[in-house]
């Protein structure tokens, strides 16, 4: 009866918690996020660490053929030229079901990322076991990881900017500003935030 | 719809040579509707602006439905959405299309759109950039995904970021009905 009742116990305990880790889904500030191993344009295999010197990440869920991840391809680019040198290079993931868009799959990836010249690894989600675990729901959504003994701790949520539209008109550049902050050993002001994307095609 | 979604991957080249080609190409007709007898009339709001229809307090049940011309599975939803709006009027149910087509597309793709499909419900549209402000005003849990749709009456309010099917929608409209 004893055990029953443990048992029973243990259960609900573990009803529980499920029910919750269910509500949460994704990473939170502060959490470590997962490493990955994906395949790159190149053909080769990328994970967070095979870069050594990296004092952190700026991952980004994006692809070829939503507009506003298009509108923003430019900036994903200045943002890696910028900061792959400080220690916080772009890894871009493309998550998306090429079934259900073909345009995102390896060979437009390939076409895309030479056209604009990408100079990051731009990584397909093959299995799309990635972004669920990051909690990405649209293109372009990012996440700014710091590289710690823990592992890489989820600093910055959301957009790049506060302009989709126009580069030009920006008033608040999110990911510079979490980036810098991370840089100068200060505390981000804003980590997280909300823009409209493409949901990711599952 | 699908066919113009390519366009974002191919290079600039071919796409004019496509659009060249297809003007070529295309009958009288079309071009009727691309010329004359077009006046779709379009309402370009802000957030502030917009506010209003999201808040309203009348007798009425309004489904809002984020959408753009671009967002495939957006696209896939609307006739249920102009069909809810059509088949319960008679029960006091309003659907409001808040279109957020990018400004440069607002002649060239979403006008076109709503005369050919010949949108029944009322469609605005939102340009307002500064989503980080406004996006938790609609609903705290919205991640920015689209499609997304608000549900509301003076009562009660439901958001939605996902996709939905005629019956899904019926089932969820008929909650907010007595």
């Amino acid at each position: 009866m004893k055990t029953i009742k443990k048992w029973s116990a243990l259960l609900l305990i573990a009803v529980i918690a499920s029910a919750f880790t269910s509500v949460n889904k994704g990473y939170k500030i502060g959490d470590i996020a997962t490493d990955f191993k994906l395949e790159n344009i190149d053909g080769k295999m990328v994970s967070m660490s095979n870069f050594e010197d990296a004092k952190g990440f700026i991952i980004t869920f994006t692809c070829n053929t939503c507009p506003y991840a298009v509108a923003y391809e430019d900036r994903i680019e200045a943002l890696n030229k910028m900061y792959a040198p400080k220690g916080y290079p772009v890894i871009a993931i493309m998550p998306n079901n090429i079934d259900v868009k073909p345009g995102d799959n390896m060979a437009a990836m390939q076409k895309r990322a030479k056209e604009k010249g990408f100079t990051f690894p731009y990584l397909m989600d093959k299995d799309q076991e990635i972004y669920p675990q990051y909690g990405a729901t649209k293109t372009p959504h990012i996440y700014v990881l710091e590289k710690t003994k823990k592992g890489n701790v989820v600093k910055y949520i959301g957009a790049i900017d506060d302009n989709y539209q126009d580069a030009s008109k920006v008033k608040t550049k999110y990911v510079e500003n979490a980036v810098n902050a991370l840089l100068n050993g200060k505390e981000i002001e804003v980590k997280e935030t909300k823009a409209i994307g493409c949901s990711i095609k599952v | 719809m699908h066919f113009a979604y390519y366009f974002y991957g191919m290079n600039k080249y071919l796409l004019i040579l496509v659009i060249l080609f297809s003007s070529c190409k295309s009958d009288k007709k079309n071009q009727d509707f691309l010329t004359e007898d077009y006046n779709v009339k379009l309402e370009v709001y802000n957030f502030d602006e917009l506010e209003p229809l999201l808040t309203k307090k009348d007798d009425k049940v309004y489904v809002v439905n984020f959408w753009a011309t671009w967002c495939a599975p957006c696209i896939k939803e609307l006739p249920y959405f102009e069909k809810l709006n059509e088949d319960y009027k008679s029960k006091n149910v309003e659907v409001i299309l808040v279109s957020l087509d990018f400004p440069n597309q607002y002649e060239k793709r979403l006008k076109p759109y709503i005369k050919k499909n010949k949108l029944q419900s009322k469609v605005v549209a939102l340009n307002d950039v500064d989503s980080n402000t406004w996006i938790p005003k609609i609903d705290k849990n919205w991640t920015g995904a689209i499609p997304a749709t608000v549900i509301y009456s003076s009562e009660k309010r439901a958001f939605y970021e996902r996709s939905f099917n005629y019956s899904e929608l019926e089932e969820e409209v008929n909650k907010f009905l007595k």
